[in-house]
C-alpha cells in the first residue's frame, strides 16, 4: 500500500513536468495546427537558463524560474516569427519539417555554444523531505507540484478570464471569424507561443532540480512524451494536456515499480499507439458536429 | 458611405470578382442577390479585409480601406455577420458578445450595448451562460448578429442570414434586420432568398459569375421580368 502511494506520488511529480510541456504543444496545435517539435528544446533552453541564473548569478530558485520563463517566452515568440510565420499558408507537412529543423538547430546550436557534456544542477530547493504514513515526498516533488499547480491555475485564469485568453480561444476555434471581431491574429499567435514556451521553461528548471543533471539533448525524450501526453488528453484541449501528462507520469512510475524500468521510455509510445487505435481524438476529445 | 470602384479579386488563378462597383448610402438597406458561387461572399470578405483585391478601391467614409487588415476595418466601423454564423461554439453566448466588442475600451457603453442586444434578442439573454455550440441554428444566427452589433458598426454586412432557417424564423430575422437599420445602421445584405431580401431592401444589385449584371431600386428589380425569372421563381 505504501509502495503504491509512493509510486503515485512519484508519478504525479514526473507527470506534472510532462503536463507543463504538453500544455505548450497543445496550445500551439490548437491555434496554428502545428506540432511544434522544437518545443522540447525550448524546455532544454529553459533548464539551462535556470542553471546559469542559479550558478553564475547566484539567484534563488524563484527568480531563476521567472527569468527562465521570461526568456523562453521571448525565445518561443522568436521561433514562431522567424520559422513558422512565413509558412502559415504553406502545407502542414512543410511546417512540420521546419519544426524538426528548428529542433535540431537549437539542440546542436547549444552543443556548439557550450559543448555536449552534461551539467549537474545545483540543489537549491528550500524544502525538506516530508514523511507521511511511511510515504516519502521529497522537497523536489513538493516544489514541482506547487509550481505546476500554480502555473496551471494561472493558465486557466489567463485562458478563460482575460481578453488575450479569449482571443486565443477564438482564433483557435475559427481564425477568420476571429479576424472579423477585430482580433489581431498575429499577436494572438505570438502570445500563445510565449505562454506555451514560458511553461516549458518552468518545466525545464524543475526538471533540472528533480533529475539533477541536464544536457543539450535532454529535451528530446520528455518532449516526445509530452507530445504523447497531449495526444492522450486530446490535442488542442488544455485540460486534456494536464490530465494526459499526469496520467502518463503515473503509468511510467508503475511500469518502473513493476520491475520494467528499462521499458519506461517505451511505454509512452505504447500508450500513443493504443490511444490512436482506440480513441484517436484523445480522452477529452470529441468529434464536434456542426449545426446548420 | 461605402463606394466600391472596379475591384478585381482572385483566388489563385480564378478571377472571382471582375470589376465590381457598388455604392451604399448612409441609412440604406442594400441587398446583393445572386446564385451560389456568383461572388457574393467574396465581395463581403473583400470589404472586411479577409481577401485583398488585386486592383480597385473600397472607399468607406472617404478613406480607401481596400487591402487593409480586418482589425482596422472593424475599427473604422464595418462589421460582418459571416455566412454559416461562425459563432465560437466552445464559448458562452456572453463571451461571444464580449469578443464582438474586442476593439472597444469604453466599458460603460459596452454594458449598454449588451442590454441593447439582449433587448433585440431576448433569447440570447436567457441563454447567456450557455455554450453557443448548443444553440439552435436560429439562435446562433441571432448571436452572430448580436456579436457583430457589439462592435457598434455604422455599416453591417450580413451574409445569408436566412440560410438553413425555418420560414417563420427567417421572417423574424428579417424583421430584426429592419429594426437594426432603423436605429441608424446602414446594411448590406447578401441573400439567395431574393424575395425576402427585396422585400426589405431600398436598393439591390444582382451579381452573376463575378460581375454586377443589374442594379436599381428594390421595387424596380422585383418587377423586372428577367430578375423574376432568374431569382424569384418566375411567378
Amino acid at each position: 500500500m505504501e509502495q503504491l502511494i509512493q509510486q503515485i506520488v512519484n508519478g504525479i511529480s514526473l507527470g506534472s513536468i510532462y503536463a507543463l510541456i504538453a500544455l505548450g504543444y497543445t496550445m500551439v496545435y490548437g491555434i496554428v495546427k502545428l506540432i511544434n517539435f522544437a518545443h522540447g528544446d525550448v524546455f532544454m533552453v529553459g533548464a539551462f537558463i535556470g542553471f546559469y541564473s542559479i550558478s553564475y548569478f547566484h539567484l534563488g530558485i524563484f527568480p531563476a524560474l521567472i527569468i527562465s520563463m521570461a526568456a523562453c517566452a521571448v525565445f518561443g515568440m522568436l521561433i514562431e516569427r522567424i520559422a513558422y510565420k512565413p509558412l502559415r499558408n504553406a502545407t502542414r507537412i512543410a511546417a512540420l519539417i521546419t519544426a524538426i529543423g528548428v529542433s535540431l538547430f537549437i539542440e546542436y546550436g547549444t552543443i556548439y555554444l557550450r559543448g555536449a557534456q552534461p551539467q549537474a544542477y545545483p540543489n537549491v530547493v528550500p524544502l525538506h523531505d516530508l514523511k507521511i504514513f511511511g510515504v516519502v515526498i521529497s522537497g523536489q516533488s513538493i516544489m514541482i507540484l506547487a509550481v505546476s499547480i500554480i502555473l496551471m491555475v494561472l493558465l486557466q485564469f489567463i485562458v478563460h478570464r482575460t481578453k488575450i485568453g479569449k482571443a486565443m480561444r477564438a482564433v483557435s476555434h475559427d481564425m477568420d471569424a476571429a479576424k472579423l471581431m477585430g482580433i489581431n491574429v498575429n499577436n494572438t499567435i505570438s502570445a500563445t507561443f510565449a505562454i506555451g514556451s514560458a511553461l516549458a521553461g518552468a518545466a525545464g528548471v524543475i526538471f533540472g532540480m528533480y533529475y539533477t543533471t541536464i544536457d543539450p539533448l535532454m529535451g528530446i525524450i520528455p518532449g516526445l512524451k509530452a507530445f504523447v501526453a497531449a495526444v492522450l488528453g486530446g490535442i488542442g484541449i488544455i485540460p486534456g494536456a494536464m490530465v494526459g501528462g499526469l496520467l502518463l507520469g503515473v503509468i511510467e512510475s508503475f511500469v518502473s515499480a513493476a520491475g520494467f524500468s528499462l521499458w519506461r521510455d517505451g511505454v509512452a509510445f505504447v500508450v500513443l499507439i493504443l490511444i490512436l487505435l482506440l480513441r484517436p481524438a484523445g480522452l477529452f476529445g470529441k468529434n464536434v458536429k456542426e449545426k446548420v | 458611405m461605402l463606394k466600391i470602384n472596379d475591384i478585381n479579386v482572385y483566388y489563385g488563378n480564378i478571377h472571382a470578382l471582375k470589376g465590381v462597383s457598388l455604392d451604399i448610402n448612409q441609412g440604406e438597406i442594400v441587398t446583393l442577390i445572386g446564385a451560389n458561387g456568383a461572388g457574393k461572399s467574396t465581395l463581403l470578405k473583400t470589404i472586411s479585409g479577409l481577401l485583398k483585391p488585386k486592383t480597385g478601391e473600397i472607399i468607406f467614409e472617404n478613406v480607401n480601406v481596400a487591402g487593409k487588415l480586418p482589425q482596422l476595418i472593424v475599427k473604422r466601423g464595418i462589421s460582418q455577420v459571416p455566412e454559416g454564423r461562425r459563432v465560437f461554439a466552445n464559448m458562452t453566448v456572453e463571451e461571444n458578445l464580449e469578443l464582438g466588442a474586442y476593439l472597444r475600451k469604453d466599458k460603460k457603453e459596452i454594458r449598454e450595448d449588451f442590454d441593447k442586444v439582449y433587448q433585440l434578442f431576448p433569447r440570447l439573454e436567457e441563454r447567456r451562460k450557455q455554450l453557443s455550440g448548443t444553440l439552435s441554428g436560429g439562435e446562433q444566427q441571432m448571436l452572430a448578429m448580436g456579436r457583430a452589433l457589439m462592435a457598434r458598426p455604422r455599416l453591417l454586412l450580413l451574409d445569408e442570414p436566412s440560410m438553413g432557417l425555418a420560414p417563420l424564423l427567417v421572417k423574424t430575422i428579417f424583421r430584426i434586420i429592419e429594426e437594426i437599420n432603423k436605429t441608424g445602421t446602414t446594411i448590406l445584405l447578401v441573400e439567395q432568398n431574393a424575395h425576402m431580401a427585396l422585400s426589405i431592401a431600398d436598393r439591390a444589385y444582382v451579381i452573376e459569375t463575378g460581375k454586377i449584371v443589374a442594379d436599381g431600386s428594390a421595387a424596380e428589380l422585383s418587377n423586372s421580368d428577367q430578375i423574376r425569372k432568374a431569382y424569384l421563381g418566375g411567378h
